[in-house]
């Protein structure tokens, strides 16, 4: 019997309110992702991109349909239960970096991993990860004090910092120089090929989402290919 | 704030009840309906004082007129030769007793406020005055002057706000005062150890539902400011909030993690409000050693810590469950 797919959505709605107009982000999407892919989620501006990557990551709830982490069905999740899915099973990375100011990029990584229960100390295996993304000097340094380029690398070690199944990645490089583009980009691709890391990328760019094993497009809130 | 006007209120009855104490006497006799501090009359006939001084085993008796002046001073009449009889005089630090009826006696944190020197003339109740001399303080008022010119000034000749009562011996300070009592029924009549144990806030109404007052507004701005305060803060953090419930942070985390910090800021705050006393307590002695005295009560320590401790964190309930209940998506989208 073959693997269950990591990510499994099915005949997926999302309606929201914004202000009197109702706004159908998702009209029907089907997704499935297996354990160790690289996918890329492609799309103008609109598509539901956004929507989808927030209700993966259990960040807010569907109007309809199924969707399943790691054999876990969000529908029938509770609040804690939907929080503990987010700090074990997903990792996020999203375009603004979302570090926070006042802590070190030490401190960024370390709450989060005192959140997911695993202590204050970084595991041999995460201090290797931490060398791939080679933030190793900066890490003393609070974020202004970080490029683009190194703010994301802290929240790529962010959210791999307690070993999630899945990462998700929402336009990673949207803000960032063709330079760090490619570096954030190569890193992804290594952390997958290396680590077997699942990793689900949302971008508008098609150059970025070359770098990902499979590249799905999305338009009108629904998944075309 | 509640700590510096709590000490001042303490500070400024010890000083009278010390300036009480420095008289040297053992009862004293204040007007029939009067409170235990303040006089605005004189309205006991000097008379009073005779009768008193004729009655057994009362070894002298003075009396003076108070005629308050503005803010928290008043100017003292008194008959400086029985009054240095009962107290063992004014210790004078510049200058000497009264030579004219122009003369005026100033403690020297009055003088030190004012910037008095002896030889200066001094314009009080439309009258001008000489300093004659400076005394070292501690004993009766800060403003002294010739009983008849103040009782004349004041238009209430022949007439005390208070009279100072010595026993021959201590032992007979109890038997003085009852007879007093008998004598002069209506009339507020205190050994000097009462009047000073009274002098406390508890025992002074008015100060009571002052302190009550200042309290209760010190109570209400504090919530309001700390309110505000943790609610902008809360407001200001709602990405921060955001990004540790996307990271798994649960609702008891972020609410923990801004109650901690809140009870970190009250208790630094009280403490800093604590040290502040120190500062506004210098202040005073220097700035306005005759007007305010301020101590520092210990025993508000704790209540005043209580009050901020409290306030804080009713202050920071109200927005840290709005903001723990936002919408993860919502607070990463702030601005």
């Amino acid at each position: 019997m073959s693997e269950q797919p990591i990510i499994k959505v099915q005949n997926l709605y999302k309606t929201y309110r914004a202000g009197d107009v109702d706004v159908h982000a998702l009209q029907g999407a089907n997704l499935q992702v297996e354990r160790g892919e690289f996918v890329s989620v492609v799309g103008a501006s609109g598509s539901g991109k956004s929507t989808l990557f927030n209700i993966l990551g259990a960040l807010t709830s569907p109007t309809s349909g199924t969707v399943s982490i790691a054999g876990n069905n969000l529908e029938n999740l509770s609040g804690p239960e939907r929080a503990a899915l987010r700090k074990r099973t997903v990792g996020f990375v999203f375009q603004k970096y979302n570090l926070l100011p006042t802590l070190t990029a030490e401190d960024n990584i370390r709450i989060v991993q005192y959140i997911g229960g695993r202590g204050m100390n970084f595991s041999p295996a995460f201090r290797e990860i931490l060398d791939v993304l080679g933030i190793g000097d900066r890490m003393k340094h609070k974020p202004r004090a970080l490029s683009g380029g190194q703010q994301q690398r802290v929240a790529i070690a962010r959210a791999l910092v307690n070993e999630p199944s899945i990462l998700l990645a929402d336009e990673p490089t949207g803000n960032l120089d063709s330079q760090n583009t490619t570096a954030v980009l190569e890193l992804l691709r290594r952390l997958n090929r290396d680590l077997g890391q699942t990793i689900l990328m949302i971008t508008h760019d098609q150059d970025a989402a070359a770098y990902g094993g499979r590249t799905i497009r999305m338009r009108d809130g629904q998944i075309l290919d | 704030m509640i700590l510096t006007l709590v000490g001042v209120s303490y500070g400024t009855l010890d000083g009278t009840a010390r300036r009480a104490r420095g008289v040297g006497a053992d009862i004293m006799i204040r007007p029939p309906g009067s409170s235990l501090i303040g006089l605005s009359t004189a309205p006991i006939s000097d008379r009073l004082v005779g009768v008193v001084a004729q009655q057994p085993h009362v070894a002298l008796a003075t009396g003076t007129a108070i005629q308050p002046l503005s803010g928290f001073d008043s100017i003292t009449g008194l008959d400086l030769d029985s009054f240095s009889k009962m107290s063992g005089g004014f210790h004078y630090l510049r200058g000497g007793p009264f030579k004219t009826d122009q003369d005026m006696l100033v403690d020297e944190y009055y003088a030190k406020e004012k910037g008095l020197h002896v030889g200066d003339k001094v314009r009080l109740i439309s009258h001008e005055w000489n300093v004659a001399g400076i005394f070292e303080s501690g004993k009766l008022a800060r403003i002294c002057v010739r009983l008849p010119v103040l009782q004349d000034l004041m238009g209430n000749s022949h007439h005390l706000s208070q009279i100072y009562v010595k026993a021959d011996s201590e032992a007979n300070v109890q038997q003085v005062l009852q007879e007093l009592r008998a004598k002069l029924p209506g009339y507020p009549i205190y050994t000097m150890e009462e009047f000073t144990s009274l002098l406390s806030i508890n025992s002074v109404g008015m100060l009571r539902s002052f302190i009550g007052v200042v309290i209760g507004v010190a109570v209400i701005v504090g919530f309001i400011v700390v309110f505000m305060a943790m609610y902008t803060a809360v407001l200001e953090r709602t990405r921060e909030i955001g990004i540790l419930k996307a990271v798994g942070a649960s609702s008891g985390f972020i609410l923990n993690l801004l109650i901690r910090e809140t009870l970190l800021l009250s208790l630094l705050g009280a403490l800093v409000g604590i040290l502040l006393t120190y500062v506004t307590q210098w202040l005073m002695q220097y700035t306005v050693p005759a007007s305010l005295t301020q101590e520092t009560v210990y025993s508000w320590w704790p209540i005043a810590g209580a009050i901020a401790v409290g306030g804080s964190l009713l202050g920071v309930i109200v927005p840290a469950i709005r903001a723990v209940q936002q919408d993860a998506t919502e607070a990463l989208s702030y601005e």
